[in-house]
């Protein structure tokens, strides 16, 4: 049981509660900081693969940005809990089990797929350097494009957030 | 050493939750969280694809998924404060004039 | 017994070095709240705490008495999670992001581990440190969610719309730091600062000035100090988000509170003052001795002023205090190991208690913005002036390729 198995295994468990609380909390605000602890653990998870430059910038801009706008939003639309439901029982009862056992089915393919991938090799650090030359010099196509897609997105919020005269 | 098919797993059990998010909840705001699960679930798979692999590639195309998900989020939560405001009320099963 | 130090000294010696770090900030926050008061009252002709002790100095332990015997009231329709996680988060944020920054500049051996005067030595900790400010937007909009009040949410609103709106121009200020020193590592930053020798004219200040500005202002912005404290202020919005906060909780927000200030001025130093580095060049040995001529006159001065002090208690406690200092002082001239270790721990916090100066110096002088005038200055002033900085930097580099 050495330390990164562990530290996956704690890390694994954090994110599985988080993306169950994600389900069963009933109000969207639990929800919301449900999935930052996802996103949190992911970020964890990234560290021990040796992805450092990915880590920060899932903390930065998933859990620091994109989230925030999920809570402004959630504040400012008053969003209250969800109402009861006139849930199928059928699809509770049958449901759940169907699902866990299909979740093993592909758990037991994957884990016991050994040949298929490739033997693991010892964590190294991605330098922020080695990403940086292939961002800009493999893929600057890609992202200049991603440039104009946020350009657009803006444009689309702008438009979508004014007032109808 | 953590075995690659251990990250693919919990890839796809975070990408299963994230379905049952997406199919069960009736809150708008609530859906969209369970898109940006499956998306993190993805960009699980995708590090732990480029560690074992040892290229850097699979981390340039996590960047691209994050930008891509801001980009989304921003106009989707703007689609859903209208849309919130026109129906008053996050319930998607109130959202339904164009059924017959 | 020296066997399992050994092989868990990985774990050992940072948690060693957390508990010496948290209690030496803890204690730092805690004087810092009297600095702060005392230095406001004399810019405003007065005194500041004068009885709880000699020169009141006792002052912080008495808050912290009050903090701990108030009650803790639980206001009804709150919502009890973020209630109880937004000043959990806060504090705990605050703290965390003290374990990237390096104090000074040695390494050493302890038990076959090596390791720096840092809790934690990381490729990215700058980033780190940009993550942990992105984080600590929660805290407040939390606060402000949780305490279902309307005061409390439209303060807290107001002050997390201007967090996210500061944080991006305090990471592109940064950015021309980074194009100078080519690495995220803060160690890395401060040692390409004194690689040349100068002393004062290598810093970052020099080819960074507009940076400087531009991240000091962020960085008060997301600190939310006058003049950025509209959210918080007593007289505006009730008390902004944490009006319902009482004893113990509201603790945790101020202790918060000052330990970013001490965080943000502990960058602002190591990105553009040279960090550990002395401002006077390296040949200049004499000036090793600066903290000793420093410490010896203060305190003679401070015995000379607690035997005429007023009450008893000062005239018992002062001398003592100063003849410590005068034989600390006294001590790292007749000791130079000790004198050698202690210079870049001295400069650093000399640097960082300049920069904590200027920021209680600015509360006790300037102003409120106003909330629009504070977007619109934040959008259309400072985030251009960064961006500008960035392209300046990077033409000035690419040219001197060439």
């Amino acid at each position: 049981m050495t330390a990164p198995l562990v530290i996956f295994f704690v890390l694994a468990a954090v994110a599985v509660f988080g993306a169950i609380s994600l389900i069963v909390q009933k109000h969207p605000i639990h929800s919301a900081l449900s999935l930052i602890l996802v996103m949190v653990a992911l970020a964890g998870l990234y560290l021990l693969m040796g992805a450092e430059f990915v880590a920060a910038v899932q903390i930065i801009v998933y859990g620091g940005a994109i989230m925030v706008l999920f809570i402004f939003v959630i504040m400012l639309l008053n969003a209250g809990e969800e109402e009861r439901t006139n849930f199928s029982r059928l699809a509770m009862y049958a449901g759940v089990p169907l699902a866990v056992a299909m979740t093993g089915l592909i758990a037991a393919a994957i884990v016991g797929s050994n040949a298929a991938m490739p033997a693991r090799t010892p964590e190294t650090l991605t330098s922020t350097r080695q990403l940086s030359t292939l961002l800009f010099q493999e893929f600057v196509y890609p992202f200049e494009l991603t440039s104009f897609l946020i350009l657009v997105a803006i444009l689309g919020a702008i438009v979508l957030a004014q007032r109808e005269n | 050493m953590v075995p690659t098919s251990y990250y693919v797993l919990l890839s796809a059990i975070l990408f299963g939750l994230g379905i049952v998010t997406f199919v069960f909840k009736r809150n708008i705001i609530t859906i969209f969280m369970g898109i940006e699960l499956m998306l993190n679930a993805v960009n699980l798979a995708f590090v732990a694809f480029s560690q074992s692999f040892g290229k850097p590639d699979g981390e340039v195309f996590v960047l691209f998924v994050i930008i891509v998900a801001a980009a989304e989020a921003a106009v989707g939560l703007g689609i859903i404060i209208l849309t919130a405001r026109n129906r008053k009320s996050l319930n998607v099963e109130r959202v339904d004039l164009l059924k017959l | 017994m020296n066997e399992f130090l050994t092989h868990y000294a990985f774990l050992i010696i940072p948690i060693v070095k957390i508990a010496i770090l948290v209690f030496l900030v803890l204690t730092v926050d805690a004087y810092l709240t009297w600095i702060e008061r005392k230095v406001i009252a004399h810019i405003q002709a007065r005194w500041g705490p004068h009885r709880t002790g000699p020169h009141g100095l006792l002052q912080p332990l008495a808050d912290g008495v009050k903090f701990i015997f108030k009650e803790d009231p639980l206001p009804a329709s709150v919502d009890k999670v973020a209630y109880f996680l937004a000043p959990f988060i806060t504090l705990m944020l605050a703290l965390t992001s003290l374990a990237v920054i390096p104090f000074g500049p040695q390494h050493f051996k302890v038990f076959g581990y090596e390791t720096g005067i840092s809790i934690a030595e990381v490729n990215i900790s700058l980033l780190v440190l940009f993550a942990i400010t992105a984080l600590s937007v929660y805290g407040v909009a939390l606060a402000g969610w949780a305490s279902n009040s309307k005061y409390s949410l439209l303060g807290g609103l107001r002050s997390s719309a201007q967090m996210v709106s500061y944080e991006l121009a305090l990471t592109l200020s940064v950015v021309g730091v980074l194009l100078i020193a080519g690495d995220f590592s803060l160690r890395t930053i401060v040692v390409q600062q004194g690689v040349k020798g100068n002393g004062l004219f290598s810093w970052n200040i020099f080819p960074q000035i507009i940076g400087f500005v531009c991240f000091f202002i962020a960085a008060i912005a997301e600190t939310n100090r006058v003049p950025f404290d509209l959210p918080e202020a007593e007289s505006e919005l009730v008390a902004g988000f944490h009006t319902e906060y009482a004893s113990m909780k509201f603790a945790m927000f101020f202790i918060a509170e000052y330990t970013s200030m001490i965080t943000v001025s502990c960058l602002a130093t190591i990105l553009f003052f040279g960090g550990w580095l002395s401002p006077f060049p390296a040949s200049w040995t004499l000036t090793q001795y600066l903290p000793s001529v420093l410490l010896i006159p203060f305190g003679l001065w401070v015995i000379f002023d607690g035997i005429r002090y007023e009450n008893m208690f000062g005239r018992l406690v002062l001398p003592v205090v100063g003849a410590v200092m005068a034989a600390i002082g006294f001590g790292l001239i007749v000791f130079p190991v000790v004198n050698d270790a202690i210079q870049g721990i001295f400069w650093f916090l000399a640097k960082v208690f300049a920069f904590l100066f200027v920021y209680i110096w600015m509360r006790g002088t300037l102003p409120r913005f106003r909330y629009d005038q504070l977007m619109s200055f934040g959008w259309k002033f400072l985030l251009p002036v960064s961006i500008a900085n960035v392209v300046l930097t990077s033409v000035v580099i690419l040219w001197r390729m060439h």
